[in-house]
């Protein structure tokens, strides 16, 4: 099922702006609302297909939602183009009043997650938006692995009775999937069988965890990977049967510590199951411009520190 | 004016004195919700539901139906009254405004009020709905319009204007927006709190037509609104309505601190009395 073979590595939202181009031909409803970001949001494509299906209406987020949940009221299916930063945050509470608390069908397409802006720095990485956008009611929220299951979640989240934040990359992730895989939004993605631990990632975090796991496997130690690409609703069955099996979790998330997986996580094992958990994601605070992976490393997200992560949390499982 | 458009609007302005009562009952019932600007809306808001709009109150979903959006949605109480008086829901409902299980609630949910075409409540939000419909009417082919209404107070949003430039940019001549122009906001008047100069020539610097009127006179109200259904050359059209904040009820004319709030039992008998004295 899982390939690590030589296909080229591809951006979420690249893959985003491919997917959409099929899907603009077979739904006829859909439409695409830009915020001056057209080219790195990957719709021009789109726009010149269909240029009568989508609508660049410049640099106002805000009234972006507004007039996709206007679209929405009309019949459509909206799909709003935009940064995650601007998306979760400069115009949150049109999402929430006009999208979310009407329970309207709009996708919400948020590219530059995380910290994949890297040199652009502190402004375009959207750190935040997992966990704010995992509060509202009504609210939907997937960040897919890599550009093949990007297609099926993104298909399923038009279909999706209400609104759905998705969360994209900027930069290019590996290639995971294979076209013939299934997704469906909640349900968790097993990538590798193990019983000692189970990572648990979602979006660009996923091939580090997918590294760590054969790190790991050199010291004997053999760890379940699952892909939580959607993190509302939250597959809690899988999360209790990863903690009942193998009593260690670490959660490996491009996001602040808080709110987001590794909060999400915690509030089931808690709650239905206590073991262990181990956390990365960004310390509670912001990064700053330099390459992806050198920020990773900066920032306690490398592949090494799962390692470590892995290591402390069976420590604290064995120790008991 | 011919005979039948003078008996149109006498109707009209007794039908929005019926609308002011039901909109005191309510507020009354309910001890709370927002008089001052729902009265000042209410000659609009009953010319649009009584008169300008293509519904039919027994398919309130009807695919093309006018749309009507309350981006003021704290004047809720102005369009429910419109709603139950034109037959949406029971009249009885309206004493069940910001209660508990009620489908009225303090500010407009469309997934509870049979007629509601949105859901709003948070200022600025409104305009940018409308935009997004009448685009979807454009996209369609459908007739429908689309009728937005905002307080000026609310027009310090910037919300507002970012969907403003917008829906000149796809040239929407199927959208109207409407500015309640009472003059005041919650905190004062809006001149003190935030003065926005002249909002006739902002709407006209982004491209909209603007037409300013009595907002309390019937025919001057019909007559902007019937003449923007003619219009179809590629341009939205703003009505600047010139009102009174409280319309209709002495103390509660241009008073502030009737933004919010609701009448004791003599203020409504005076407030009543004074509704149905000025016919």
């Amino acid at each position: 099922m899982v390939k690590q073979d030589g296909r080229k590595p591809i951006s979420t939202r690249k893959a985003f702006g491919q997917a959409i181009m099929e899907l603009g031909a077979s739904v006829e409803n859909l439409v695409v609302l830009d915020g001056d970001i057209s080219r790195s949001t990957y719709t021009v494509e789109f726009s010149q297909s269909f240029p009568t299906r989508h609508f660049n209406v410049g640099i106002a987020e805000q009234n972006q939602m507004g007039v996709a949940a206007g679209l929405a009221l009309a019949g459509y299916k909206p799909i709003v183009a935009s940064y995650a930063v601007f998306a979760s945050m400069r115009a949150l509470e049109q999402v929430r009043t006009s999208m979310c608390y009407p329970r309207l069908n709009v996708t919400i397409a948020a590219s530059h997650g995380g910290l994949t802006p890297g040199n652009d720095g502190v402004t375009h990485q959207a750190i935040e938006d997992l966990g704010i956008m995992r509060t509202l009611p009504n609210m939907t929220v997937i960040a897919p692995a890599d550009g093949v299951s990007l297609k099926p979640l993104l298909q399923q989240a038009i279909a999706w009775d209400g609104p759905v934040y998705m969360r994209l990359t900027r930069d290019a992730v590996p290639i995971i999937y294979d076209e013939t895989d299934e997704f469906h939004i909640g349900k968790a993605k097993q990538l590798r069988e193990g019983s000692d631990v189970t990572l648990i990632a979602i979006g660009d975090m996923v091939q580090w965890a997918l590294k760590a796991h054969d790190l790991l496997l050199e010291e004997g130690i053999t760890a379940r990977i699952l892909d939580m690409h959607t993190l509302k609703p939250l597959d809690s069955e899988a999360v209790i049967k990863a903690a009942r099996e193998t009593g260690a979790i670490v959660t490996i998330e491009d996001h602040n510590i808080h709110g987001g997986l590794g909060g999400a996580v915690a509030e089931v094992l808690t709650l239905d199951y206590p073991v262990p958990q181990g956390r990365i994601a960004l310390r509670d605070t912001f990064a700053e411009s330099g390459p992806y992976e050198k920020l990773l490393e900066k920032y306690g997200l490398s592949t090494d520190h799962i390692v470590q992560a892995v290591h402390d949390v069976i420590r604290k499982r064995d120790r008991k | 004016m011919t005979t039948t458009n003078k008996e149109l609007v006498e109707g009209l302005r007794v039908q929005a004195q019926h609308v002011r009562e039901a909109i005191l009952r309510m507020v009354y019932a309910a001890n709370s919700g927002h008089c001052g600007g729902s009265l000042s809306a209410a000659d609009i808001v009953t010319a649009l539901y009584f008169h300008i709009m293509r519904i039919d109150p027994q398919h309130p979903s009807w695919e093309d139906r006018d749309r009507f959006i309350l981006s003021k949605g704290h004047a809720c109480p102005v369009l429910y009254s419109a709603l139950a008086l034109r037959g949406y829901f029971p009249q009885e409902e309206l004493g069940t405004l910001r209660a508990m299980d009620s489908r009225l609630q303090g500010h407009p949910d469309m997934r509870k009020t049979p007629g509601l075409d949105a859901t709003t409540g948070s200022l600025g939000q409104g305009l940018s709905l409308g935009v997004g419909m009448a685009l979807g009417a454009k996209l369609g082919g459908k007739a429908y319009r689309v009728y937005v209404l905002m307080g000026d107070g609310e027009t310090n949003e910037g919300q507002i204007w970012e969907a403003a430039a917008c829906a000149v940019k796809y040239r929407l001549d199927n959208l109207v927006a409407i500015v309640d122009k009472n003059g005041l906001q919650n905190d004062g008047p809006t001149d003190a709190i935030m003065p926005m100069g002249s909002l006739a020539e902002k709407w006209r610097a982004f491209g909209w037509d603007v037409v300013e009127i009595d907002g309390h006179d019937m025919a001057q109200i019909v007559g902007a609104l019937d003449e923007a259904k003619e219009r179809s050359h590629g341009k939205p059209t703003a009505i600047i309505a010139k009102t009174v904040k409280g319309k209709g009820v002495s103390y509660m004319e241009n008073v502030v601190e009737w933004h919010s709030g609701a009448p004791t039992d003599m203020e409504l008998d005076i407030a009543l009395a004074e509704i149905w004295k000025g016919r």
